[in-house]
């Protein structure tokens, strides 16, 4: 398969009073063409930072890329000048953001905010960027596209408002489009809509996407890959079957254990105990040994390195070593595991069409 | 709109009417007559001018004539200036006002316009701080101390400007920096605020995200969105420039309303007083009126809120 984005080595920090926040610590991920590829985790670890720094839209000060590489073809985006960047963002790669109702300019009317990337990048003129700009939001699926593209933001619901953002994205038919939490602000029925446009989108125009969530649901529903963050780090990558059905790291094993399913009504959520780590003062060793009840001696001493659980599936845990004792995940997420085999209604809306 | 405009209007005359008995009332209440003798004026001639202005009337009447005579447009003679009409007076002096209030309000404009956009993209820096520090004074010292300053040392120390008086550009310079002053000050504060406000907005990333040059965002983006707050501020500035203009006109000895203003009120001349308080509400309360009309045209939220027309 093709890769059409690498990151390597990434380390993003921020300069603040208090001192270094270390954001990302040394992610590696790569995006295939056409391919959805979720990230999760939980609040504060580095997901955004991660999408950013890949945007170029890190706040420098006080952020700063320190280190790695962001492999785009065969530019290196962490290297590349503002100028340059410019001409990347928003045509060939896209990002729509998690809050519909604050991320359209609340004075200017949507046909116009859609048409500044086309006139920008495609060297359109006002009228065939109009023209363009409607044809955009039929697409995302917005009825009366030609009345509605001189209206401005707070004359349309949230749900419009994010396939108004989709169309911007989208405008210039970008090669990667990073959606970073883009369905956390609407409710659930809106959620299921977006991420079947977003579905049916990179169906018809082949992009591939980077999706940024800490819902696991979600995830079934729209990934091809998960790379799960903790911490300014993947600690797990693999496909959605191997994360969902055999998740190697105990960090994985909490998200899952966190995760509602509909099926179930007694089902308590086992909530993964104390709170992440400080990332001004990282821990030695593995940043999620205090919270990890299998947590051994070598834990608090050294980071764990990427162990390889199949060609597709990368875990960073101890436990995985040849001389760990072997740990069975816990009984209510095994139980879980094997609650969502692959027919149950959770999963399937990428490939089977059911939805949640 | 066009109805609530309609409706702004009729309360508009309601407070009118209100600040108008109101200052009636406060007038009656002021120590002193009109005639207190600075003239030498006899007994008798005394007893005559006040019969001749209606001043013996009961309180009542004459609060009904002077509400009378305000519906038709007659503010009354002035005290004074033997028996020569308000409206008159106050046409002859405005000129000058308008003419000192409408430059500073345009350079003071612009400029605090122009310092607040700059010291919000140089946050934190020592431009930043720079400005600020000028905002600060611009508000902190009275208009009437840098007044006194400019005319001390650009007047007669160095001789480069005008002392006083009103006759041609050179004489509009100082009290129109003086008066300016505090526009720019509050001007530049407010506007950097809203600008650090819009440019921390989730919108100016996805306009960024769209790979628009930091010019554009900056241009289509932020200024736009930062300034139509300050549409707000006009109102209340435009007050505090006319109560500026006041002192400001006496020290420069500026032919103008505020001028004329302040000596009415040393000699106890009530017409005019009265007639000048109106006009100055008068000139607020629309003010305040164009300031709302024109915030529902710019913003495109308010503009929908206001009614569909
Ligand atoms: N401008 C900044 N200045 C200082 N620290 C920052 C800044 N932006 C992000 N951080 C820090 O980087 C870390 C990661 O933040 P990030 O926004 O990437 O989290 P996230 O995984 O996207 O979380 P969420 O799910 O809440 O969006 C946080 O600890 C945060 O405090
Ligand atoms: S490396 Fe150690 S602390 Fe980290 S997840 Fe694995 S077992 Fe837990
Ligand atoms: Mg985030």
């Amino acid at each position: 398969m093709e890769k059409i984005l690498e990151v390597n080595d990434l380390h993003v920090s921020f300069d603040t009073f208090a001192g270094e926040v270390k954001a990302v610590r040394g992610v590696n991920f790569h995006l295939n063409k056409g391919e959805t590829l979720a990230i999760v985790g939980e609040s504060g670890s580095g997901k955004s930072v991660t999408s950013k720094a890949v945007m170029g839209l890190i706040p420098n000060p006080p952020g700063r890329i320190k280190q790695g590489e962001i492999k785009f073809g065969d530019r290196d985006l962490a290297q590349l000048p503002e100028k340059e960047m410019q001409k990347i963002r928003g045509s060939e790669i896209s990002m729509i953001f998690q809050d519909p109702m604050t991320s359209l300019n609340p004075t200017m009317t949507i046909g116009k905010q859609i048409m500044e990337g086309l006139i920008k990048h495609q060297n359109m003129s006002n009228s065939e960027a109009k023209e363009r700009a409607i044809e955009l939001l039929k697409l995302v699926g917005i009825p009366n596209a030609e009345g509605r593209v001189t209206e401005y933001p707070h004359q349309f619901s949230g749900g419009m408002r994010q396939r108004v953002v989709i169309a911007i994205a989208l405008a210039c038919n970008p090669r990667v489009l990073i959606a970073d939490e883009p369905t956390t602000a609407l409710d659930v029925t809106i959620q299921a809509q977006i991420l079947e446009l977003l579905n049916d989108l990179q169906e018809k125009m082949g992009t591939s996407i980077i999706f940024i969530t800490h819902d696991l649901g979600v995830v079934a529903n729209i990934a091809d890959r998960v790379a799960v963050m903790y911490a300014g780090k993947i600690v797990e990558t693999g496909t959605v079957d191997e994360i969902f059905y055999n998740p190697q790291h105990p960090y994985t094993w909490g998200l899952l254990g966190s995760m509602p399913s509909l099926d179930s009504t007694d089902e308590e959520l086992i909530a993964i105990p104390g709170s992440p780590p400080d990332l001004l003062d990282p821990p030695k060793g593995d940043a999620f040994a205090p919270r990890n009840p299998y947590a051994m001696q070598i834990d608090t001493e050294m980071e764990p390195p990427l162990f390889k659980v199949s060609d597709t599936h990368y875990a960073a845990t101890w436990l995985l070593h040849e001389k760990a004792p072997k740990v069975e995940p816990p009984a209510a997420i095994k139980k879980r595991m094997q609650g969502m085999a692959p027919d149950e209604p959770i999963i399937g809306a990428k490939d089977g069409g059911k939805h949640v | 709109m066009g109805r609530y405009i309609g409706g702004r209007v009729v309360s508009m005359i309601i407070t009118f009417l209100i600040i108008a008995s109101l200052t009636f009332f406060l007038m009656k209440l002021l120590p002193g007559t009109p005639f207190n003798n600075q003239e030498k004026l006899t007994d008798t001639q005394i007893v005559q001018l006040n019969e001749k202005y209606g001043l013996n009337d009961p309180v009542a009447v004459q609060y009904f004539n002077y509400m009378k005579n305000l519906f038709v447009g007659d503010l009354g003679v002035s005290f004074q200036q033997d028996g020569r009409e308000v409206s008159t007076i106050i046409g002859e002096r405005i000129g000058a006002s308008a003419y000192l209030g409408f430059q500073s309000i345009v350079l003071g404009t612009i400029i605090g316009l122009f310092l607040g956009i700059i010291a919000a993209l140089r946050h934190n820096s020592f431009l930043d701080y720079g400005t600020m520090v000028i905002a600060v004074l611009g508000i902190s010292i009275p208009n009437f101390v840098i007044a006194g300053l400019m005319q001390y040392w650009l007047g007669v120390k160095w001789g480069l400007l005008p002392v006083a008086y009103w006759d041609g550009f050179a004489y509009t310079i100082m009290p129109t920096i003086a008066i300016a002053s505090i526009v720019v000050a509050t001007i530049a504060r407010f506007m950097r605020t809203e600008m650090l406000e819009v440019l921390g907005q989730d919108y100016i990333t996805t306009a960024k995200a769209k790979g628009l040059s930091s010019t554009a965002v900056v241009i289509r983006h932020t200024i736009r969105n930062a300034s139509i707050p300050i549409i707000t501020i006009m109102g209340p500035l435009v007050v505090a420039l006319m109560t500026g203009t006041l002192v400001i006109e006496q020290i420069f000895v500026i032919p103008g309303l505020g001028e004329k203003f302040v000596n009415s009120i040393m000699t106890n001349d009530f017409p005019i007083i009265m007639g000048t308080t109106l006009f100055y509400s008068l000139l607020f309360i629309v003010v305040i009126l164009l300031v709302d009309v024109m915030y529902g045209i710019i913003d495109p939220r308010i503009r929908l809120a206001g009614g569909k027309d």
